[in-house]
């Protein structure tokens, strides 16, 4: 019997080869009818055998291109017209948008195949791409994703690519960005200064040139990278000064895995991240004497590395230089450049040359970063690659858009059952920054073509994304900092109900005015309650004591030897010498007459608690116990001394350190009221004693590490069960910064295993602030609802 | 935010001062002058242009390092006056006293006070006294009043700043509130920081005269030089960039500041003023303004450009450029 049937299909399904896929299952079972997109997803008509419709269905479920994740079908049976032949038509614009935007895709082996291939017509033509792979997400100026929607809307296409472009059974079938080096995007060379330099191997001069040492801006998928020879020290450091990047780690990219083995150790999940199609940067332990210049990544453990993931780095890689730094095109903390002008202008002063096309990139994106824990992703920066894939959720929430915190911030807007994450904002620090905020608002909004009502943003008054939420004239629900780092855990792990949550970072604003971080909370997607917290320490002077973490350990060393504590901070030579204080550069030690001014006027600050707040702050913790520990007074990056101290963490033998947990007492500050269930404080008084007296007998740092790395799983694992005693709740989430530290949450995670707890903590989203905005947008999407 | 009860911050010059005036005062006493914000009210009166502006002053300790609070309410009235281009006419002042206040501190204030005064060329034709219950003051707080007359045309306001002016400073910043820290928190060892508490109408008056292009003027207060650009740069809309190495602090000031965790942009003056001009005009003005001598260390800091939304820049030694916000009173960091 000859039956017509309309099928709807929602989710990721354009630009990724969904409606060639649908032409080669209609054809293959001899279905007439058509196929097109539409914004809020796909629309196909089939016509034929009751029988052959059958086939055809059960086909989707068997055969769907790697890049299609199909969420929902709808079919409704129509009248059947007897049309012949299977067509694909031209996009329907009208109708609401839900259509999912694909993330941009590494290059597919079979254009990698063609690239490498003299007899190709796209021998090493940089812009090669099919339905399988290329720029999406950073091409795209609007939706329904169709050439004309692109930046490739500007590059007619020549015969003979039409021709691939029209053919339902070629791989570059409705490709959109489809192009060759007749009709597609150029390389072009430009002097510092901006300037055309005429070349026709503008990829063999741009070896050369690194090769010399020089500092190259390469146009990448979502943005530009500076790139040096990364065995080259000289250059390396070159880059370092000119980019005003100190200290923190610069990525780097490698050839192919065999490089990369010779760089770093790599298990199968690394393995597994590295090649895969997002290709993130992926921190390995990185290998004694690895190839690599020190300057690449100083006194860390690990190595950032990815895969080339663009025709035209597979291009660079192939040449004389299998290692690359290739580092985000910025001065530090701005966001990445995108366009030619602007990276000549923004870059200038930096770049040595310009290794520019014309292609434009319409969305800025930069490279991910993820680390294998637990056999799985671990992400640090969820960008290129991932955003902006939705993340499915456990239900459906009313429209919200949440502007995340101050630094790494990210966007994230609610829709029905899914969460949009915008791709990496950064730190809301500088104007372009800020640019780059709104832009990104922009951006999510109009992807899930959608305007949310309620804005949700942080409790910090101060936060730029929180003057933003005040001045969008929206409704505004505030989210406490770690309420939304546990929230953030249970929406990506589909948790409903109450958990314990272990909210562990640097700073965020407490209800109480003061700096948390270290927090035990009752949570659940609308309320939580602070049932235990690190016992609060002075932070003398606010974000001084954060840049330099030498006064936080001083304010340990306080808590731990009352009067006693300059003294011992003098043994331990804690303060740097007055010259390094202004610099921020490291001095060899502490002592004389400076550092006994240094050591009383911060006793003056402490004592009368001068611009002071209270922290509770894991992250603190460590800043402090690695100033103790002598590896670095002062930082120049966020985390930085935390890094080393994990990295120095090495050895087997360690002393035991103690810890206790008692409820809070009317000497604590900011004791609760007794209406309030009882508060626990975990104090570490004694074993900074110990660390101190440990140090000042002779015992290897690294030994101590070690130790402070095992005390705090422990530490939390008894919080936990004493308030599993209380509560009965089986189940803890773990979020917040710290947990980016892989000894202190695979640590955290075996133990409380061990105590029979549940554990969830985050695979897709960042265990950093760029995890909040998935926990805000959740809890006022949580709470509008109950209010309803 | 709305709260119900006032906070310290409130009156501390930042976010939350500008949301009480904002939400509280401008709606309830609402007239076009108020509107304006400016830091004295400026009316015509029988074709001759008047100011009108008033300040309380409640500062701790009373007697600081280069003046003490009878002075100070002096230089504080005839600043604002000065800010809108007046030159100071007469003052009031109205004393609220504790019961039980040392009749010799006393004497020693007003004495201060009708020295300032004096010096300012202006006279305290009017006043007030109230004695009120021990513990309702502490100690003592001035209000002082102040009417001045406009003798120059162009109209000193925000409104008139444009794209390419010039930003100058008329000294090192943050003198005044690192002299109050240091003797308030007694900082031996910190080298004395004297107060910048002045009358800046003789130094507004040599500017006047000196260039037509002169479009605003702030005097930097309770929050320092950062808040009121940062203000101005949200009322203007426009995009306010200074240079970091450019701004005059002094070394004492700057140490002081790295002990305590400050930033010398936030720190109080009594004697400082930023100016906005015609790029063309900042060296005239400047060479104007260094020629007097409370203005002897102005500097050119920075450049006014249009922008998508007001926003203050502030170029960094090191070559990145860090956007600057108003104050909020937080002490909870916003970095981890």
């Amino acid at each position: 019997m000859r039956v017509r049937k309309r099928f709807f299909f929602e989710g990721m399904v354009q630009g990724v080869g969904f409606r060639p896929f649908l032409w080669r299952q209609a054809n293959a079972n001899g279905l007439a009818g058509f196929v097109r997109n539409r914004p809020d997803g796909v629309v196909a008509e089939v016509e034929g055998d009751a029988a052959a419709v059958e086939a055809f269905l059960a086909g989707l479920k068997t055969n769907l291109p790697p890049l299609a994740d199909v969420t929902r079908i709808t079919g409704t049976e129509l009248p059947a017209t007897g049309e012949v032949g299977f067509s694909i038509v031209a996009s329907d614009a009208r109708g609401p948008a839900e259509v999912q935007i694909s993330p941009d895709i590494a290059t597919c082996e079979a254009c990698r195949a063609e690239l490498f291939d003299p007899a190709d017509r796209r021998f090493g033509y940089p812009f090669i791409n099919c339905t399988d792979c290329g720029p999406r997400l950073t091409i795209i100026s609007e939706i329904p994703y169709d050439r004309i929607n692109t930046s490739m809307a500007c590059f007619p296409m020549c015969p003979l690519c039409q021709k691939e472009y029209e053919n339902p059974a070629d791989r570059r079938f409705h490709a959109e960005p489809n192009a060759c080096p007749v009709c597609g995007p150029r390389l072009e060379l430009l002097d510092e200064a901006g300037l055309p330099l005429p070349e026709a191997e503008p990829v063999a001069r741009t070896l050369a040139l690194l090769s010399k040492g020089a500092i190259l801006a390469i146009k990448g998928l979502g943005g530009f990278h500076l790139a040096v020879d990364a065995r080259n020290e000289a250059a390396v450091m070159r880059l370092r000064s000119r980019k005003c990047r100190e200290e923190k780690p610069l990525a780097v990219m490698v050839r192919d895995l065999a490089v990369t083995a010779d760089l770093a150790e790599i298990d199968a999940s690394e393995r597994m991240l590295l090649a895969a199609p997002e290709r993130p940067i992926v921190l390995l332990r990185r290998r004694d004497g690895a190839p690599v210049a020190p300057a690449v990544a100083p006194g860390m453990a690990t190595l950032g590395i990815m895969l080339p993931y663009t025709p035209l780095q597979h291009l660079l890689l192939a040449g004389e230089l299998p290692v690359l730094v290739m580092t985000s095109a910025n001065r530090t903390d701005e966001p990445i450049c995108t366009g030619n002008r602007e990276a000549v202008r923004r870059l200038s002063g930096i770049a040595d040359a310009f290794l520019v096309h014309n292609r434009d990139i319409l969305v800025r994106c930069d490279d991910s970063v993820v680390m294998a824990v637990d056999g799985a992703a671990s992400p640090l920066r969820r960008s290129r690659g991932y955003a902006p894939r939705p993340l499915p959720l456990r239900r459906s929430y009313p429209e919200v858009l949440a502007l995340g915190p101050q630094l790494k911030a990210t966007v994230c807007i609610l829709k029905g059952g899914s969460a949009f994450l915008s791709p990496h904002v950064g730190d809301m620090e500088t104007p372009e920054a800020r640019d780059f905020f709104h832009e990104s608002i922009a951006l999510m909004e109009r992807i899930t073509r959608c305007s949310p009502r309620i804005v949700a943003c942080d409790l910090h008054p101060g936060y730029y994304t929180s003057q933003a939420a005040r001045e969008m004239g929206r409704e505004i629900a505030a989210v406490q900092h770690h309420h939304a780092h546990i929230v953030s855990v249970m929406a990506e792990n589909r948790l409903d109900g109450d958990v314990i949550g272990l909210a562990m970072d640097g700073t965020g604003y407490g209800t109480d005015g003061q700096a948390w971080g270290g927090e035990f909370l009752i949570a659940g997607e609308k309320t939580f309650s602070r049932r235990g917290h690190l016992k609060y320490l002075l932070l003398p002077g606010g974000e001084r004591s954060i840049r330099e973490p030498w006064r936080t350990a001083a304010s340990l060393l306080r808590e731990a030897y009352g009067e006693e504590w300059q003294e011992m901070a003098r043994r331990l030579r804690l303060p740097p010498p007055g010259e390094a204080r202004r610099t921020g550069q490291e001095g060899k030690t502490g002592g004389g007459e400076a550092a006994d001014e240094a050591l009383a006027s911060l006793e003056r600050v402490m004592c009368g608690r001068i611009r002071s707040p209270w922290t509770s702050g894991l992250g603190r913790l460590f800043d402090g116990v690695a100033a103790l520990l002598g590896l670095r007074r002062c930082v120049s990056f966020e985390g930085q001394a935390a890094m080393e101290l994990e990295a120095l963490a090495r050895g087997d033998s360690h002393p035991a350190l103690p810890f206790t947990i008692r409820e809070e007492g009317p000497d604590d500050p900011f004791p609760g009221t007794p209406e309030e269930p009882p508060v626990r404080i975990l104090d570490i008084t004694a074993a900074i004693r110990t660390m101190a007296e440990a140090l000042l007998k002779g015992l290897p740092p690294a030994e101590i590490a070690v130790a402070f790395h095992r005390l705090l799983p422990e530490a939390f694992t008894a919080m936990a069960a004493s308030l599993r005693k209380e509560t009965g709740l089986n189940r803890v989430a773990l979020g917040g910064g710290c947990f980016q530290n892989r000894l202190l949450l695979a640590g955290c995670l075996a133990t409380l295993r061990g105590a029979g707890f549940e554990t969830y903590h985050h695979r897709l989203v960042p265990n950093n602030d760029g995890g909040i905005s998935l926990g805000q947008a959740i809890c006022a999407g949580a709470r509008t609802m109950d209010n309803r | 935010m709305k709260f119900d009860r006032i906070l310290l911050e409130h009156g501390g010059g930042g976010l939350l001062s500008n949301e009480l005036i904002a939400g509280t005062f401008l709606p309830l006493l609402k007239n076009p002058l108020l509107e304006k914000l400016e830091d004295g009210a400026v009316f015509d009166v029988g074709g001759v242009k008047l100011c009108f502006t008033t300040d309380s002053f409640v500062v701790q300790p009373r007697f600081f390092p280069g003046g003490d609070i009878g002075s100070l309410a002096v230089h504080g009235t005839v600043n604002d006056l000065a800010m809108c281009g007046g030159a100071p006419l007469a003052l009031s002042a109205g004393y609220i006293l504790e019961e039980g206040f040392s009749m010799e501190e006393l004497e020693r204030i007003v004495r201060s006070m009708s020295a300032a005064a004096t010096k300012a060329g202006v006279a305290v034709v009017t006043g007030d006294t109230k004695v009120v219950p021990r513990g309702a003051v502490d100690g003592l707080f001035i209000n002082t009043s102040g009417i001045g007359i406009v003798r120059y045309g162009s109209p000193l306001s925000v409104r008139s700043i444009r794209p390419g002016d010039a930003v100058l400073v008329s000294g090192p910043i943050g003198d005044h509130g690192a002299a109050i820290l240091s003797c308030r928190e007694d900082f031996g060892f910190v080298s004395r920081i004297l107060s910048d508490s002045a009358p800046l109408n003789g130094l507004v008056e040599a500017v006047l005269k000196a260039s037509p292009e002169v479009h605003c003027m702030r005097d930097a207060t309770r929050g320092g030089l950062g808040a009121i650009l940062a203000e101005i740069a949200g009322q203007s809309g426009l995009r306010i960039a200074v240079r970091e190495g450019d701004i005059p602090v002094r070394e004492e000031v700057r140490g002081i500041c790295e002990i305590l965790g400050f930033d010398p942009l936030f720190l109080a003056n009594e004697g400082r003023m930023a100016l906005f001009c015609s790029g063309s005009e900042a060296k005239t003005v400047l060479a104007a303004m260094q020629e007097h001598e409370l203005g002897r260390e102005s500097a050119l800091i920075g450049t006014v450009t249009g922008d998508r939304r007001g926003r203050l820049v502030l170029e960094t030694l090191i070559g990145g450029a860090r956007e600057v916000d108003l104050p909020t009173g937080e002490l909870v960091p916003r970095i981890c």
